[in-house]
């Protein structure tokens, strides 16, 4: 067991971790943050994106220890005082999602994208999501909505 | 996933002080956890060696760039410096998973592993590298020594990889569509006195083809080996590809990259 102190969507959490545990079930089975999705557990999905320090990473892939210190951010972060930010406007505006299970992810690491380019091409938007899968929509609408949040943001 | 005891060490003797038989070194993580969780693997230790600075950065001299070993993917792809020197080497970067595994995945974890089908290895081969370990120097020829494989000793620490920069080089690799790993990538790289064609993802380990660097020796342009055909009995043959497959895709691939030279 060790201490870890972490900043997870503007507010600092201290809590005590088994050495093994994942960042994904430090989220959800710790601080009941269940709007991070595991599909796969092994880095293959996209569904677990969360940002570590500004960057998007797969959270059922890195130990909540090796993140110490860190400043995350999750889906529960990104609305602010109630309103959605303009990604999650955008996804439902646009129908970029069915079920919603890849949601969350997919959100996180367009997010990263417009973070890093902000005016990114439809190829650039699809490179970019090549990490997260989904197995309803048929991605035209979250590249739809993408682009739409980039004329947002 | 078992337990294990994690270790954060912050610079390269704690880290040699930490490893023991049943330990692993983390750097990206992104092949060790989900090997650990898979039960592939299991260790005591952790040693994360991701906080020590000394381990990651890129370096150009006239001759040659040096990359820290713990330097991430998306840092060896934005790099400017390697842009200007060994551009083939930042793309190939770049052409690894997805932006999530390069903000995480480190060069030395990459090699470490030599997985058959990673990008890395054929880098290595293609540029003439030397690994720098905290014991001694190894040439990369003599580095990759069969299926995730290596001339690493337990508890041994890649430091840094040092590439040579070649006059002319490029990577081109043929994806698998799901994860990206190279179903056959081919590094071509020509250096003042020889040629070298690295090839990932046909064999069960990196290799340079000798049949395709002696022909561009005498001739460097896709003419010289235009229909060239490749010995398949030693190639892998999967769901995703057959030898034969494999062994003409080598061809393309070289020539792809000679054109893109
Ligand atoms: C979805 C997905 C897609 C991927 N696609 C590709 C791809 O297209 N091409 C590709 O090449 N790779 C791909 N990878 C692998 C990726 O590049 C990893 O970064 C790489 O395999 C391991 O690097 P790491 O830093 O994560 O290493 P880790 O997982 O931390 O370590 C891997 C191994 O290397 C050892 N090690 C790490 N650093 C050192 C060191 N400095 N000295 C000695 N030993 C060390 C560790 O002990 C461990 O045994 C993919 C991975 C995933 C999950
Ligand atoms: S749950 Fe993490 S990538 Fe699928
Ligand atoms: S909306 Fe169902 S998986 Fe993407």
């Amino acid at each position: 067991m060790r201490k870890v102190t972490l900043e997870i969507n503007g507010k600092t959490v201290v809590k005590e971790v088994h050495d093994n545990t994942l960042l994904s079930s430090f989220l959800r089975d710790h601080l009941n943050l269940t709007g991070t999705h595991i599909g796969c557990d092994t880095s293959q999905c996209g569904a677990c994106v969360v940002h570590v320090n500004g960057n998007s990473l797969k959270s059922c892939t890195a130990l909540a220890a090796d993140i110490d210190g860190s400043k995350v951010t999750t889906i529960e972060g990104l609305a602010t005082n109630g309103k959605m930010h303009p990604m999650q406007e955008a996804f439902k505006k646009l129908h970029g999602l069915q079920c919603g299970f890849c949601t969350p992810g997919m959100v996180m690491s367009a997010v990263d994208l417009l973070q890093k380019n902000k005016k990114p091409s439809d190829t650039e938007i699809r490179d970019w999501l090549e990490g997260n899968i989904c197995r309803c929509t048929g991605y035209q609408n979250i590249v739809a909505a993408v682009k739409e949040a980039a004329t947002k943001m | 996933m078992k337990n294990f005891n994690y270790h954060s060490a912050k610079d390269i003797k704690e880290a040699s002080k930490l490893s023991s038989s049943n330990s692993a070194f983390l750097a990206g993580g992104m092949t060790t956890i989900p090997s650990m969780k898979l039960g592939l693997a299991s260790y005591k230790d952790l040693i994360d060696i991701k906080n020590i600075k000394k381990l990651s950065g890129i370096k150009v001299s006239s001759k040659s760039v040096t990359i820290g070993a713990t330097t991430k993917h998306v840092e060896v792809a934005n790099s400017k410096e390697l842009k200007k020197t060994i551009p083939s080497l930042a793309s190939l970067a770049e052409g690894i998973g997805d932006p999530q595994v390069r903000n995480r995945g480190t060069i030395g974890g990459s090699i470490a592993n030599n997985d058959p089908s990673a990008d890395y290895p054929s880098a290595c081969i293609a540029l003439n590298a030397t690994i720098h370990t905290n014991d001694r120097k190894i040439e990369a020829s003599k580095f990759f020594k069969g299926m995730f494989e290596t001339a690493l000793k337990k508890g041994e620490l890649i430091e840094a990889i040092e590439f040579q920069i070649p006059e002319k080089s490029s990577y081109q690799k043929h994806p698998n569509p799901a994860s990206r790993y190279a179903i056959v990538g081919v590094y071509v790289a020509k250096h003042k006195k020889d040629i070298n064609v690295a090839v990932t993802g046909a064999k069960p380990c990196v290799y340079n083809d000798k049949d395709l660097s002696k022909a561009l020796s005498n001739n460097f342009s896709t003419s010289a080996i235009q229909n060239m055909e490749l010995d398949s009995s030693d190639m892998n043959s999967d769901i995703h590809a057959s030898a034969e497959y494999r062994a003409s895709l080598v061809v393309t691939q070289a020539k792809k990259a000679v054109d893109a030279c």
